[in-house]
Order: C-alpha cells, then structure tokens, then sequence
C-alpha cells in the first residue's frame, strides 16, 4: 500500500443472467471507480463469459449490461485480467471476447486493449498482489 | 505475504474448491466453512486433490460446520486442522489478505 | 485489527449471514473492531424487520441488530440492491411513493461508496456469500 492506494481487485467468478451477481459487481466497480484506488478486475471459471460478443438478451426481457464493459476505461477502470485456461476449458479465445479499449493518459492518449489474457499462475501472483479482494 | 482462502461450497457441486487450490501459493491457508466442509473429510473423491497440496497449503476447516452436519473430527483428512470461529477470527488477522471463492 | 464485512446473501435460504455473525461476535470477544457490515446482493433481506421466524429459531435480523447496538456497528444495506428488493427505509418509501417501510433498527440505507470506503478504512475485508 502506498501513500493511502490500496489494490483492490474484483473478482468474476460467475456467468452473467443466470444470477445477479455479474450485474450488481459491474455496479461495485463503477461507483468504486470514484475513489482513486488502483483497481483490477479479475475474470475466471464462469467470469469469463460476462465479457463475451454478441449478448442479446431481447428474449429473456433483461437488462443486456455487456456494454457497460466497455465503458469501464471512461472511469479509468482499465485493467481487465481474463484467465487464458478458464477460456480454453469453455471453449472459447480472446476472439469471442468484446473488444474493450481505454485511452492511455500517460502515452498522448493511444487507444489501447483492456483485456489482458493471463495464465493461471498469473492470475494467482495478481491475487496475492491485493490489498482488497471483493468476490462476486 | 499470504492470503487466507475460504470456501464455502460442497466439492461435489461445485468448483470452488479446486478453483482455489489451483490459484493458492505456497504458504496460503484454506478454511472449509459451511457446505464446503465436506471437502474435508478423508475417503472421498476429492481427497486426493486436497492431500496433494497440504503441506504447501494450509488446510483447516470450521468445527461449528463440520458438527452441524454430523461429520466427526476422526474423518478429517490428515492434515486439516479444524478450528472453531475464534480460531477463524485468529486465521484473518494472521494473513495479509481473506480472499471468499464465493 | 479493524475488520470490514460483507453478508452478500439473504438469511435462512443461506447460512452466509449465520457465518458472518458467529465470525463478528468472535472478532469482538478477540478485542478487534467491527465498525461496519455491509449487506449487498440478497443480503440486504436482513434487514426488513418484518420477518417472523418460528419461535424456536434464530432471528437473523434481531441478532444484528442487538450486536450493532451493543458494540457500535454500523449495519448499512446498499441502496440499489436495496431498492430492487422492496427494503426501504421511511425516506426512501416516501422519495419512491411507497405505502410502507420496512428497516429494522440499527440498520440504515446508503450508498455503494460505504462498500469501497470500508474496504480502504479496514485491515481485512471479509465477504460472506454464496
């Protein structure tokens, strides 16, 4: 922790609709957003499929957020860690995935990917790096 | 620098539990509370999994939770140690960090 | 040590709340603090002081609310999660056009930056869900 920052990560565990907790997470990071901390979010398991292309939810009568996503880098919410095994074992790539981009301050403001694909062990050194970890 | 892991899940329903084995480091605890008390007895399809990483890992499991379902302490696998909520209380502050695979 | 809580399930279906009392109660017998609990998700169903749970049961609601009056928690429901689930307290039924509210004591309405502000004001966050 330096000079009053504290990590805080959000972790995704779970696949959007199905339950709220995907919806009602998003709405965490965005208010949290307004607190200057260094904020991560972590997608893995079923989280992987919140941040998937071409959700419709027209039939289902519910609140397509997928793309909030995508609104994240307006808040400086720009590191989006997706776990590469929790793809491969569902049969997915970073192909199917949204494109999410955020302007970068400190390089004249190139546009530049939010998601960033990891390894598992990758994701484990993130979440040991935490000062705060929230689970949804 | 560790983390305190806790999971509350059945191993056989769901995949909390060996999510987070696979993401603990070396040094970490895991505390089985509620239905994830039932990864911690000996003789079950998971054990393996969980045997495997003590050592490295920290197991411990909520007695209040392995009582309330019937599950005597003589079942636990070797190496769980099976704490009350003091000892959970006493296991949070000991690690830099409580992380709930929810 | 100061530790910040999170119930982000709804009593009796889940026994998140349960664990999360037992874990406060343990906390504050240890010499630590507790300055808040926050309900999130369908946790914010503790707070209704509407329930009425068989005699020979815990009152979920009750135990909160007796522990925060005891020790000084501030037991704070999020507002969104809240308005979805029909908690209200008499503001938020009057701002909304509602005929009744439903917050028990010691419980009180308010924001998601509580959540945030906890977690940096706190030693350790814990999160008790499902």
């Amino acid at each position: 922790m330096e000079d009053g920052i504290k990590k805080f990560l959000y972790v995704n565990r779970k696949a959007p609709y199905g339950t709220i907790y995907a919806l009602e997470a998003l709405e965490v990071v965005l208010i949290g957003a307004a607190f200057d901390q260094d904020v991560s979010l972590a997608f893995l398991d079923d989280g992987v499929f919140q941040l998937t292309k071409g959700q419709n939810t027209d039939g289902i009568g519910v609140k397509n957020f997928s793309p909030t996503f995508r609104a994240l880098g307006d808040y400086d919410v720009n590191k989006l860690y997706v776990e590469r095994e929790s793809l491969e074992e569902r049969g997915l790539t970073e192909d199917d995935l949204q494109e999410i981009m955020y302007e970068d301050e400190d390089d004249d403001w190139a546009e530049k990917p939010s998601i960033r694909i990891i390894s598992r062990a990758e994701m484990a050194d993130l979440m040991h790096d935490q000062d705060v970890i929230l689970s949804f | 620098m560790s983390t305190l892991h806790t999971v509350n899940k059945s191993p056989f329903s769901t995949q909390s539990l060996l999510s987070c084995i696979n993401h603990a480091k070396d040094g970490d605890a895991i505390l089985m509370i509620e239905d994830g008390v039932y990864g911690a007895a000996a003789g079950t399809g998971v054990a393996s999994v969980v045997a495997e990483k003590a050592g490295a890992i920290k197991f411990y499991v909520l007695a209040p939770d392995l009582a309330a379902r019937g599950i005597d302490t003589s079942r636990l696998l070797d190496g769980v140690e099976a704490v009350d909520y003091a000892g959970f209380v006493a296991l949070a502050a000991e690690h830099d960090r409580a992380q709930a695979w929810l | 040590m100061k530790f910040g809580v999170v119930v982000s399930e709804g009593p009796y279906t889940h026994e998140a709340s349960d664990t999360a009392y037992n874990f406060v109660k343990a906390a504050i017998e240890a010499g630590h603090e507790v300055p808040r609990v926050f309900f999130y998700h369908d946790g914010v169903n503790v707070g209704t002081r509407l329930t009425v749970p068989p005699q020979d049961d815990r009152n979920i609601q009750e135990n909160w609310s007796a522990i925060a009056k005891e020790h000084g928690i501030d037991l704070v429901v999020c507002i969104a999660a809240a308005q979805r689930r029909g908690i209200l307290d008499e503001n938020e039924a009057k701002r909304q056009g509602k005929d009744a509210d439903n917050i028990a004591e010691g419980f009180r309405i308010s924001g998601l930056g509580q959540l945030i502000e906890m977690g940096i004001q706190t030693d350790r966050l814990m999160m008790f869900g499902d």
